[in-house]
């Protein structure tokens, strides 16, 4: 098997615009949702800067070596659901490190720093985060049931579980995405999006409010600082991946950009309009609304 | 309160913080010291900044202009920081957020007295936040007392207890007078003076000697990070 070296140059190129793109993003949607409370909100360097004070500060101190590692395995949770996904549909250059089964990959992926942040928030020792990781858990386990069985029955309607495959055969408009030929499929996608997007009304996990912000309660200087950065690129790897399943994906970036944009004012939306679910009531609303659909659209394909 | 007040007796220490044996779930017995065995008691040290001033100057900026308040309101000064949030004032446009964790926190507003039951949490949650870190006095009795001056159970003079970087005056300033002190903390912090960090931990043995004249039950270890 041959390995093209250019690959990874290709990779880090779409890794450094995925992140700026997605801390002026956060950045703007927090904005939006600061107008929306008749707010000016952060300036939208904001995130940056946050970042830069967070390398910045001149003490640490750990809790042990999974607590190094969770922030590590979150980031590279979010930079692997990136890089395992075309970015751009018929790019050489941004169609990274996909191949044939990339679509199980990504699923797992999507878990992968989720379960990474709880064993290094687990390790912390602090109660809030342990509480806060059994319920983000919960939550997560609980959105993630309709966008598997989403993609099971995007991936039947398809007969592949290559996402460059899935994008190919969208092509050619919108009445080819599976947005019209299976909405089903991604009306449960979009119920388990809400959920995943740690916006209201399912945000109760990182709510400062409550158990004092949830996981990261004992993580500060870099190890926060990886976090946020993974906070930039992991809603904007996830949204790549809805985008190439049921949206049509995107052949350039304008495109890309605008088509992550409004996927992402879905979540901004929903979440200015509703008020925050507690985990049971969040749980219980993906199991009685979600799944159900993700099962119909299974059963209909 | 009488300073020789420290030669007396401490308060007894709490039952639930006494070294004894716990038998464990599996019937395997270990001896617990809470007040050991929970914290790291190392002393503070002092933190140069980055040797490049040029790099020092670019993070002192960052630091400015990302300031995370540690949302703990000590006094009834607290109630000043609410506005802020909202839109009227919107302090999140100036780059300052508030943080639930002293971990994330960068800034303690001192809002307002602080009775000596206060103080105790008021320095362990200090000394959880990572240098560099900022302490803002709000309101007259942090400078003075205020109109607690002559109260049993609060702290006058709180650059005694923590390094103090700015006051703002008035009883109780107004949200906008907070906004005109962040912005003076900003100016402080971007020149480079704003080291209390570094002077907690060069004076430490000071700051535990007076913080202990006035907490009898410190039923803490000295330094908790």
């Amino acid at each position: 098997m041959t390995f093209d070296w250019m690959k990874i140059p290709y990779a880090l190129l779409t890794l450094f615009i995925v992140l700026n793109y997605g801390l002026l993003l956060t950045a703007l949607v927090q904005k939006i949702a600061a107008r929306a409370g008749r707010r000016h909100g952060i300036p939208i360097w904001q995130n940056y800067v946050d970042l830069l004070k967070n390398y910045a500060l001149r003490t640490n101190i750990t809790h042990g070596v999974m607590y190094y590692l969770g922030p590590v395995f979150r980031l590279s949770g979010g930079v692997g659901l990136l890089l395992f996904v075309p970015s751009l549909y018929g790019s050489e250059v941004f169609s990274n490190l996909s191949f044939a089964g990339d679509l199980i990959l990504a699923l797992y992926f999507i878990f992968f720093g989720t379960l990474g942040m709880a064993l290094g928030a687990g390790e912390s020792g602090h109660p809030h985060a342990a509480i806060g990781v059994s319920r983000g858990l919960s939550q997560v386990t609980a959105a993630e049931l309709p966008l598997a069985l989403a993609v099971f029955s995007v991936a039947l309607q398809y007969h592949t579980l290559s996402v460059t495959d899935i994008v190919a055969a969208q092509q050619g408009g919108i009445a080819h995405w599976t947005l019209t030929t299976n909405p089903l499929a991604v009306i449960a996608a979009m119920f388990s999006f809400l959920g995943s997007m740690m916006r209201p009304p399912f945000d109760v996990v990182l709510a400062p409010q409550e158990i004092p912000i949830g996981p990261p309660t004992e993580y500060h200087s870099s190890y926060l600082a990886l976090m946020q950065t993974n906070r930039a690129i992991f809603p904007v790897a996830k949204m790549v991946i809805y985008m190439n399943l049921f949206f049509g994906g995107a052949t350039s970036w304008p495109v890309f950009f605008l088509k992550i944009f409004l996927i992402y004012m879905v979540s901004a939306l929903v979440g200015v309009v509703f008020p925050r679910f507690r985990v049971e009531q969040s749980i219980r609303w993906f199991l009685t609304w979600a799944v159900p659909v993700g099962v119909a659209a299974i059963l209909v394909v | 309160m009488k300073p020789d007040d420290a030669a007396d007796p401490r308060l007894p220490v709490k039952d639930e913080l006494k070294k004894r044996i716990v038998k464990g779930p599996d019937g395997f017995e270990f001896e617990v010291d809470p007040l050991q065995d929970y914290y790291c008691d190392a002393r503070p040290e002092v933190r140069p900044g980055s040797y490049v001033r040029i790099v020092e100057d670019l993070f002192n900026w960052a630091r400015s202009e990302s300031l995370w308040i540690l949302g703990f309101g000590t006094g009834c000064g607290a109630i000043e920081m609410r506005p802020l949030m909202t839109p009227r004032f919107d302090a999140y446009r100036y780059g300052i957020q508030w943080r639930p964790t002293p971990r994330q926190a960068n800034l303690f507003v001192i809002s307002g007295y602080l009775s000596v039951k206060t103080l105790k949490r008021v320095i362990r949650s200090y000394e959880q936040m990572q240098n560099p870190k900022y302490v803002v006095g709000l309101g007259s009795c942090t400078i003075n007392g205020g109109m607690y001056w002559d109260s049993y159970n609060t702290i006058k003079k709180l650059d005694e207890y923590l390094p103090v970087d700015v006051y703002i005056a008035g009883c109780m300033p107004r949200p906008e007078a907070l906004l005109a002190g962040f912005e003076e903390l900003k100016r402080i912090i971007r020149a480079g003076k704003a080291e209390g960090a570094n002077l907690y931990a060069k004076n430490f043995d000071w700051y535990k000697a007076n913080q202990k004249r006035v907490i009898h039950d410190w039923d803490m270890p000295d330094y908790n990070w």
